[in-house]
């Protein structure tokens, strides 16, 4: 705590109460009044979350910041939060694209404003407090009211077949839940009586329990990530979500996922983890291999961005399955790099989308000769996307692939290929939207960026050059955690 | 002075029952203009009662009338409950049967004389005080279905009430003489200390219990016992619907309770068996069926299946904490019962009923407020947290994992998956489509800050869930342990 006050609970709580304000601003005649108190309350909600990185001591892997008081007494549940080196990061983030968010929405959103904007900050307050919970059921709790935010964003403000991808990705999500819920109980009842995540760490678990335990988990947490086979509803949400939804979406809630296996299945079933280590990795590489192959066919440009997050998720989850610190290191600071690149990625479709009303590659050619500034900031992020050196995406990558030879050259070779491939389909989008001749009227037309989102990219430009360039920052902050979570993970916890 | 003692638990009963005998006769010369004032006379005995329950509050257990009748913790939390949740439904239904002109002086006193059933039931420590409980609360309600006479569908309802119910009672009391037959006494504490003891024809408690328990499941709506539930939640008036689906399932909790818990404890291999096939049975046919449903009431009908199936499960675990967790269950259940029948009775107006899913089309963008409450109701009826629905399967779960069943946590989850794309599809109807009517919403202050309380208690129970469950844990506690 800083000043003796509560950062986490301020952090979570100060979006959501401004996200009720919002509500509270009526239907869309006060509509410029929601805009300017939706922005207020995100900037705000920024602005509080720097303290957790300024204040925190680096060299412990202990939790910090930490807030408890008794929630539920009957199941011995708490209002537990705090962060670690790993967790705070999720959160400067989740903050950090909140503002921008709204901005991006700014003037696109033209029905129902108030509840759009509301609708980010609650679920803003909602993903901190996932990264932040430290009790199971509070995780829990933070993890499924998510859902509901998110399928009225793609629901209400979504394109031609939202309902479809809304109930989806609702549906998928929620059964994964449901399976983990049930393990979280059963943990409770073997852990003697408590819903504490860091005394789940300590549970004893015969090898069958941890392997049903890790499955129960992994339905919850690959479908957030979306691992593949069980990605397939990512596409739809994103194709059909607003442009904040989609940007919310790559940059944030697939980073929940992640954050799941690092947090629950690693530590908790640290056997089962090495058991099924295998499966993983073999998942993660399709991931990457098949489904970049898969982005190189697409159309659509919102759909082609979608399958490349699930190819660099890929990555994310190789790198923590490898069991090693460049791996684990790799993949946090890919996670963080992602959340910028992609959501600078859908940002740009969705500047195209406005003008042009369309996704689609093939209406597009020529873009650079009516929108220069734009077709340099694009070009900035697909690199990004491609990993080039000097970005924020080539460290993450560079990392775990250094990382997957130390397991197996071939798990690093097959990873490597995403060099190629995430080039090819990046770069070729790129080619066919921004150069050639123009190729129709509608384009011819187009205008180039506005002050606001001459701003947006400014600011998103400056972090993937400024990561990639020196990552020092985001990387420093975690080491402990990440060396703490191997030491753990390493150790059996076979009774 | 002894005669005191013996009457002092049964007080609120006894003044209900010259209350609803008063309000019966006054009602005669009370002209249709001014029923309000019947209707505040209700009102007022339902606080009277409330108080009344609340004051011969006694630590402990107390009994009255030769064992027939019990006063613990249970009885007063549950009765002070069942108040709450038939003056809401008075409230709710006010606007709609006075449109409709049912807001007559025989639909309060039947209230009254269920409520009266109710009461009965759920302090009832005897075979035949529970039956004559339960024969009261049905007979009200069989009546109350056909009282739109004019309706060939709710006549058609009250018929099939009627002959399912006589056939569920018969099963019970066969069920009951078989007990009697075997352990000699109708007496619950009785019968459970005599099959304690041994010596008891085993086949004969068996068979006896197999009929009780399906008379039972009959009563709460379990499949493969259900066949009623719908037709009766069609065809009858929202109003009569809202009061069948809500506190007579507290009733229907207490009975449970008694009979199996108090009653057969001993037995408890026996009924949880047959109780796991009930619950899985209901929550599969319930929340199945539900999807394929176009008429809201029927869908909430099969919804209704479905979540008997999910209290019964905290049942089967055949403890203290899982007979806690099926009570805060059942209670949270009469909340957002209430709720999503009020909301079907705000949207209705004269001539027309809101029991369609079409109606809710757009509902978000005819009035803002109530989508919002009903998208409430709907995730707290899936289990969505952070509403209360979700603690609700949360301790049920719990018990269950506890129990050491875990596959059938497993089974209970995805059907609530499943049972999550029905509510799903109510919340899509009101956020995510046009309105097929413009006809502006008519509804009484009232209702609304009524429906406005119901539905963020939702939610706020929902974020402060603790001091309910701990209520319903305790009284189970005390009630069930102390016999």
């Amino acid at each position: 705590m800083i000043f003796g006050l509560p950062v986490i609970s301020i952090a979570i709580w100060l979006p959501i109460i401004f996200g009720v304000l919002v509500l509270a601003t009526g239907d869309d005649r006060n509509a410029p009044l929601a805009r300017i108190l939706a922005l207020v309350g995100s900037l705000l909600g920024f602005m509080v979350t720097i303290p957790l990185y300024t204040g925190f001591i680096r060299d412990t892997s202990e939790m910090q910041f930490v807030e408890i008081y008794d929630w539920i007494t009957r199941y011995n549940i708490h209002y537990h939060l705090g962060v670690d080196g790993i967790s705070v990061l999720f959160i400067l983030l989740t903050a950090f694209f909140t503002p921008i968010v709204v901005l991006a929405g700014w003037k696109v959103i033209e029905k129902r404003v108030a509840q759009y904007m509301a609708s980010f900050l609650i679920m803003s307050g909602i993903m901190i407090g996932v990264f932040a919970a430290l009790d199971a059921v509070l995780f829990y709790v933070f993890w499924e009211a998510m859902l509901i935010p998110m399928f009225l964003i793609i629901g209400v403000w979504g394109g031609q077949n939202r309902v479809y991808a809304a109930v989806k990705f609702f549906l998928y999500t929620l059964l994964g839940s449901l399976l983990m819920l049930v393990a979280l109980i059963y943990l409770y009842n073997q852990s003697g009586g408590s819903f504490a995540i860091l005394d789940f760490h300590q549970v004893a678990i015969p090898l069958t329990a941890q392997i049903l335990i890790f499955i129960a988990f992994f339905f919850a947490f690959a479908v957030k990530v979306p691992m593949f086979p069980v990605h397939t509803w990512l596409p739809d949400a994103h194709v059909e979500a607003p442009t904040g939804g989609s940007v919310i979406l790559a940059a944030i809630m697939l980073k929940v996922g992640a954050y799941g296996f690092i947090r629950f299945s690693m530590p908790i079933t640290p056997d089962a983890s090495h058991e099924l280590a295998g499966v993983m990795i073999a998942l993660s590489l399709i991931a990457v291999v098949y489904i970049g192959l898969v982005a190189l066919t697409q159309t659509d440009m919102k759909k082609l961005v979608a399958y490349s997050s699930i190819s660099h998720m890929g990555f994310v989850t190789l790198g923590l399955f490898i069991f090693n610190a460049y791996g684990m290191e790799g993949a946090l600071l890919q996670m963080i790099s992602h959340g910028f690149v992609s959501g600078a990625l859908f940002l740009c479709i969705g500047v195209l989308y406005d003008r042009m009303h369309s996704r689609n590659i093939a209406d597009y050619g020529g873009v650079a000769n009516s929108m220069p500034v734009f077709a340099a900031f694009f070009m900035l992020f697909a690199m990004a996307n491609s990993g080039l050196p000097g970005t924020s995406g080539f460290v993450g990558e560079f990392m775990v692939i250094l990382g997957a030879v130390k397991a197996n050259f071939w798990y690093a070779f097959a990873a490597a290929t995403t060099l190629i491939f995430g080039a090819a389909y990046t770069l070729w989008m790129y080619k066919r939207v921004i150069f050639g001749a123009v190729v129709n009227e509608g384009v011819a037309s187009l205008s180039d960026l506005t002050l606001r989102e001459k701003v947006i990219f400014t600011i998103l430009a400056f972090t993937v050059l400024g990561m990639g360039l020196y990552p020092l920052p985001f990387s420093e902050i975690m080491h402990v955690s990440v060396n703490d979570l191997l030491v753990h993970v390493a150790r059996s916890k076979l009774p | 002075m002894d005669l005191m003692t013996n009457f002092m638990p049964a007080s609120a009963e006894i003044f209900l029952l010259v209350m609803a005998c008063v309000i019966l006769i006054a009602d005669l010369v009370i002209k249709q203009q001014a029923r309000m004032v019947t209707f505040m006379l209700v009102l007022l005995t339902l606080m009277g009662c409330a108080l009344i329950t609340v004051g011969t509050h006694t630590e402990g257990v107390a009994y009255a009338f030769n064992n027939m009748f019990v006063d613990d913790l249970m009885s007063d939390m549950l009765k002070l409950l069942t108040y709450l949740s038939v003056a809401m439904m008075l409230l709710y239904s006010r606007q709609y049967l006075t449109v409709r002109g049912l807001f007559s002086g025989e639909f309060m006193a039947l209230v009254m004389f269920a409520l009266l059933g109710m009461m009965v039931m759920i302090s009832a420590s005897h075979f035949l005080t529970l039956y004559l409980g339960l024969e009261l609360l049905s007979l009200s309600l069989y009546a109350m279905v056909a009282l739109q006479r004019d309706s060939a569908i709710a006549t058609e309802a009250a018929m099939k009430y009627f002959i399912l119910g006589a056939l569920a009672s018969g099963l019970l009391l066969y069920g009951m003489s078989m007990l009697y037959g075997a352990t000699g006494s109708l007496e619950l504490s009785a019968i459970s200390n005599a099959i304690e003891s041994g010596g008891s024809n085993q086949t004969l408690l068996v068979f006896g219990l197999v009929f009780i328990v399906s008379g039972l499941a009959f009563k709460l709506g379990a499949v493969p016992f259900h066949m009623w539930v719908p037709d009766v939640y069609h065809g009858a008036p929202t109003a009569m619907t809202m009061l069948i689906g809500t506190a007579p399932k507290l009733a229907a909790f207490a009975f449970a309770s008694r009979i199996l818990v108090e009653g057969m404890q001993p037995l408890v291999e026996h009924w949880s068996g047959m109780l796991i096939i009930l619950a899985i049975a209901s929550m599969a046919i319930g929340n199945i069926t539900a999807i394929a449903q176009t008429n809201l009431k029927r869908m909430f009908a099969y919804s209704t299946i479905a979540h008997m199936g999910f209290m019964l499960l905290g049942f089967l675990s055949g403890s203290i904490e899982g007979y806690g967790s099926a009570m805060f269950y059942a209670v949270i259940y009469v909340l957002m019962s209430l709720g999503a029948f009020g909301m079907i009775m705000l949207l209705s107006r004269e001539g027309f009923e809101a029991d369609n899913l079409d109606d809710f089309k757009g509902l978000s963008q005819r009035s803002p407020w109530l989508a919002f409450l009903m998208l409430l109701l709907m995730f707290s009826m899936a289990g969505v947290p952070p509403t209360v629905g979700f603690y609700a399967k949360f301790s049920v779960l719990n018990s269950v994992v506890q129990a050491g069943h875990i596959w059938l946590a497993i089974t209970a989850v995805i059907f609530s998956l499943i049972g999550a794309f029905y509510y799903l599809r109510i919340v899509k109807l009101m956020y995510f489509d046009a309105p097929e009517s413009r006809a502006p919403i008519i509804f009484g202050q009232d209702a609304v800050l009524l429906i406005s309380i119901n539905g963020l208690g939702v939610l706020f129970l929902g974020l402060l869930p603790g001091s309910l469950m701990s209520v319903c844990a305790v009284s189970i506690q005390q009630s069930l342990l102390l016999h």
